[in-house]
């Protein structure tokens, strides 16, 4: 270990999650829109909902494929470049690592395999039965993983003790580990972010197609859905957004002063629009309303909100990074409101397809959730440090000794290359999916297949030979 | 038993619950570019298709189990391996994802490039699966801290490569008595005539690695010099592996697969029972070792993660299961396939 070396391991780290979370968002969110139109599909008995929810199936795989293949890495990067981290809350933080290995990804790899190849299979209720559960996995995965970090922000439910090896943090009280302060109101708003991020690459695809002319009937009804789908969405994400902001306030007023560039130990807080943070002036230039933040969260313009000259200056994280994140990502979620609701309204009213600027803002608008996501991460994180753990252990301190920066600077290049090519083919595969388009056999034929297998399985009788 | 006890043998069942499931689908990767014509390599894929994922969730599993119950045995075993783990990752990711992209384009070009990656990050990950473990089974050099201070070097050392390709073999049989179990015709004749030959190169380098644990790492058998009945152990590992080419005689292949399941869970076992009470072994001061004691979470989380398995575990043994039995009989090639 050198000096360089917390700085690269930060890197790798960041370079490594921040890929993985382009995929799980999608995932996430394509899951719940999969659940909406295989149901309504049950329900109507329509064949054009089977062709929606099979086109959009593909497009899941290939989400879900790259998703897998990079968290896997996350799973072991704990032990790779924290290995003190790793000593240290092992006792606490591994324990939702291994349930989400338990109740998420078991229940969401095993029903896959039934929602990819499952269609001749098993039967129509067996089969969106599976969907459910994968999307249901995909959530509880986000659960485990969001209450593990969230833990990291606002520890609570444990107690440092003396264990065999040095001071150690242990649980003393698991319910409280899972409900800690800051949990809930996180999990929500990483949810919503993912079904922001589905919502709007169903809108970017389907909106395509209306300027192109193809597969319109298809377009349409996707459009349509992901429409309310994301207008919903994106008003729950204000909504939650603010409640986490709150919670920051609370529980982290050095984060919360960084994300908001505010210094005076104990004043009014403004609320900047856009600006930049002078940080050798301590102070902000940019669009502010005087006092806004304190309305925001006191309802009043003049309550003093905590700075960041009243905490010790060690303990400071990176003001300008968090800052910008911070607002970036406001605004985006703002922007992402606004075309929603434009778009809606021009849906409703007849209008949509005759603008076309409208149809190629939403073909963009996919980027919209995925920077959104990224930069709401970036401050989160980048606004807890210098902790790796809230007030008990610095990210410095938590790397492994025994790596070498020279180890850590080759895998950051190995990863950078894999994933800058994973990258390449995921966009040059889904390209081909968007091209191809959907499947007009899933349309015809039969209504719906007779459980065959299924009434198989049940009388005992082999359907396909020696198993 | 007490619960560190417990934790011990319930990793070792992660981890040869994960030899055993995720063992066969790598072997088929192993075996990927000896089948040729591209219908008959969509057959290979299309037969571990359902299941592989899975299966390697047994090893986030295990590593997610590892973290909880023994959390100084995976910061020092992960930031010790750096490379070699990195270099794994690598592998499974080239795997996981030939598999989903592989078929996704006609181009002759595009399907041999991602055959090639399979294959490669197949016998990759199985290699250097099999050197790790044969660093864990050996033991490594660690200081008070338990960092180990051998780099890749250190780690590459002859006895851990004879493990890792005792490993290679060892999962290569295994595919291809699953892909027996799931192919016919032509293709399955083809493949039944690969399981003799790695059936004796298995049992070359079996042996190999016998002798050269008792020549070089003798704390390995000690325990069963003290209990002479853990000799069981090698024992059943050899009948099983002997019966494998029974069972395909007389056209049984699931019991044939079966059988070389049980000896890749005895072969876990085996190691388990040499090592207990040690996890990992510092080569220079035994004082340093990492065992079920010095490296184990607290008792209460020991507990809370003993009740997470017993709901967890029944639920996933079940749906695994349901999933194996929808997918059952040979593998076919239509509209959903890879
Ligand atoms: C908000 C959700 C979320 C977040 C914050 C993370 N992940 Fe993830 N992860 C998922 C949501 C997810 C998912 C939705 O469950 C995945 C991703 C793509 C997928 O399709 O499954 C997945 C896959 C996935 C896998 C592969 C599972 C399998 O083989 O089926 C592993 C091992 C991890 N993740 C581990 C991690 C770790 C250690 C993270 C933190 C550092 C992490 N993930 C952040
Ligand atoms: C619309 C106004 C929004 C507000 C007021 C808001 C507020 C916040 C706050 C305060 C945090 C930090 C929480 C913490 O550190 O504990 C945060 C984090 C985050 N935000 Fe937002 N956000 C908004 C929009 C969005 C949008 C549109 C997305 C994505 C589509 C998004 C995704 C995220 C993510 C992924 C995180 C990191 C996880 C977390 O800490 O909760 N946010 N947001
Ligand atoms: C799960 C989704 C997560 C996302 C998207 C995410 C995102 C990020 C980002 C963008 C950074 C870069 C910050 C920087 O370079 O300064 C970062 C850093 C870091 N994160 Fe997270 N993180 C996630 C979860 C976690 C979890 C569960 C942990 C638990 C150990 C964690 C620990 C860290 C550490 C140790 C760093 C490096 C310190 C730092 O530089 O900030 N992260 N993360």
């Amino acid at each position: 270990m050198d000096d360089l070396t917390p700085l690269l391991a930060r890197i790798q780290f960041a370079v490594t999650i921040g890929f993985h979370y382009i995929y799980p968002p999608l995932s996430i969110g394509l899951g719940v829109f999969l659940v909406i139109v295989e149901g309504l599909y049950l329900k109507t008995r329509d064949p054009q909902w089977r062709q929606v929810a099979r086109f959009w199936t593909k497009v899941f795989a290939l989400t879900f494929a790259i998703g897998v293949a990079t968290g896997l890495v996350m799973e072991f990067e704990f032990g790779t470049n924290w290995a003190k981290y790793s000593r240290f809350v092992g006792d606490v933080f591994g324990s939702a690592l291994a349930a989400e290995g338990i109740f998420a990804f078991f229940l969401e790899s095993g029903f896959l395999a039934l929602l990819l190849f499952g269609w001749d299979k098993v039967g129509p209720k067996l089969h969106y039965f599976a969907t459910i559960m994968v999307c249901l996995g995909a959530h509880f995965s986000a659960v485990w993983i969001v209450i593990a970090n969230s833990w990291m922000q606002t520890p609570a439910g444990h107690h440092i003790v003396q264990g065999p090896n040095g001071l150690r943090a242990e649980i003393t009280d698991f319910w409280a580990l899972v409900f800690n302060p800051s949990s809930m109101e996180r999990l929500a708003h990483v949810l919503i972010g993912a079904w922001l991020a589905g919502a709007f690459l169903v809108i970017s695809i389907s909106a395509w197609y209306l300027l192109k002319r193809r597969h319109e009937g298809f377009a349409r009804v996707s459009l349509g859905i992901g429409l309310v789908f994301a207008l919903v969405a994106s008003l729950l994400q204000l909504l939650t957004g603010h409640i986490s902001a709150d919670g920051v306030a609370k529980n982290q007023p050095a984060k919360f002063a960084a994300m908001e560039g505010h210094y005076a130990a104990s004043a009014p807080a403004d609320l900047t629009i856009v600006g930049w943070v002078d940080e050798k002036a301590k102070a902000v230039h940019g669009l502010t309303i005087p006092g806004g933040t304190s309305f925001l969260l006191h309802q009043n313009f003049t309550v003093p909100v905590t700075g960041l000259d009243a905490i010790p200056s060690d303990q400071h994280p990176p003001v300008q990074l968090t800052f910008q994140a911070y607002h970036a990502m406001i605004g985006i979620g703002m922007a992402l409101i606004a075309v929603a609701l434009l778009a809606c309204i021009l849906w409703w009213s007849g209008r949509l397809e005759r603008q076309r600027w409208m149809l190629w803002l939403l073909v963009f608008a996919v980027l919209g959730p995925q920077l959104a996501n990224q930069l709401g991460w970036m401050a989160a994180e980048v606004g807890r440090q210098p902790w790796i753990v809230q007030g008990l252990m610095r990210t410095k301190d938590a790397i492994s000794p025994n790596v070498s920066s020279g180890q850590i600077i080759f895998s950051l290049c190995l990863f950078t290359v894999v994933y800058t090519g994973l990258f390449a083919a995921f966009i040059y595969l889904l390209n081909d999916k968007i091209q191809h388009g959907p499947d007009p056999e899933d349309a015809q034929g039969p209504l719906l297949k007779l459980p065959q297998k299924l009434t198989d399985a049940l009388s005992g009788h082999r359907a396909d030979g020696e198993g | 038993m007490d619960l560190n006890t417990i934790w011990f043998i319930l990793v070792a069942v992660l981890l040869a619950g994960y030899a055993i499931l995720d063992g066969f689908d790598l072997g088929v990767g192993i075996l990927h570019l000896f089948i040729k014509g591209d219908n008959e390599r969509r057959l290979a894929l299309n037969s571990i298709g359902p299941v592989w994922d899975g299966n390697e969730v047994w090893l986030v599993t295990g590593g997610g189990a590892l973290f909880a119950a023994f959390p100084e045995v995976y910061a020092s075993a992960f930031s010790g391996f750096y490379t070699a783990l990195m270099l794994l990752l690598v592998t499974l990711i080239f795997r996981a994802v030939a598999i989903e992209f592989r078929s996704k384009r006609p181009s002759p070009q595009w399907r041999q490039g991602w055959d090639l990656a399979f294959a490669a990050g197949s016998f990759g990950a199985a290699l250097l699966m099999g050197v790790a473990f044969g660093n864990v089974a050996a033991g490594v050099p660690m200081d008070a801290e338990h960092n180990i201070t051998a780099g890749l070097t250190g780690m590459l050392n002859p006895y851990a490569l004879l493990v890792g390709a005792t490993t290679v073999v060892l999962f290569a049989m295994h595919g291809a008595i699953y892909l027996v179990l799931k192919t016919e015709g032509d293709l399955q004749a083809r493949i039944r005539t690969w399981v003799r030959p790695l059936i004796i190169w298995f049992v070359i380098c079996y042996g190999l690695t016998t002798m050269a644990t008792l020549l070089w790492h003798p704390h390995l058998a000690e325990r069963m010099r003290a209990e002479p009945v853990w000799f069981l152990v090698p024992i059943l590992t050899m009948l099983s592996v002997a019966n494998v080419p029974r069972e395909i005689f007389h056209g049984r292949e699931f019991r044939a697969f079966l059988s070389s399941s049980a000896a890749i869970g005895l072969l876990v076992t085996l190691i388990g029972v040499g090592l207990y009470p040690n996890l990992l072994l510092a080569t220079n001061d035994p004082a340093h070792s990492l065992t079920i004691v010095n490296a184990a979470s607290s008792q209460k989380t020991l507990w809370i993660m003993l009740i997470i398995a017993l709901i967890g575990v029944p639920l996933v043994l079940a749906y695994t299961a349901g999933i194996y039995w929808i997918f059952r009989g040979k593998a076919k090639i239509d509209k959903t396939s890879y």
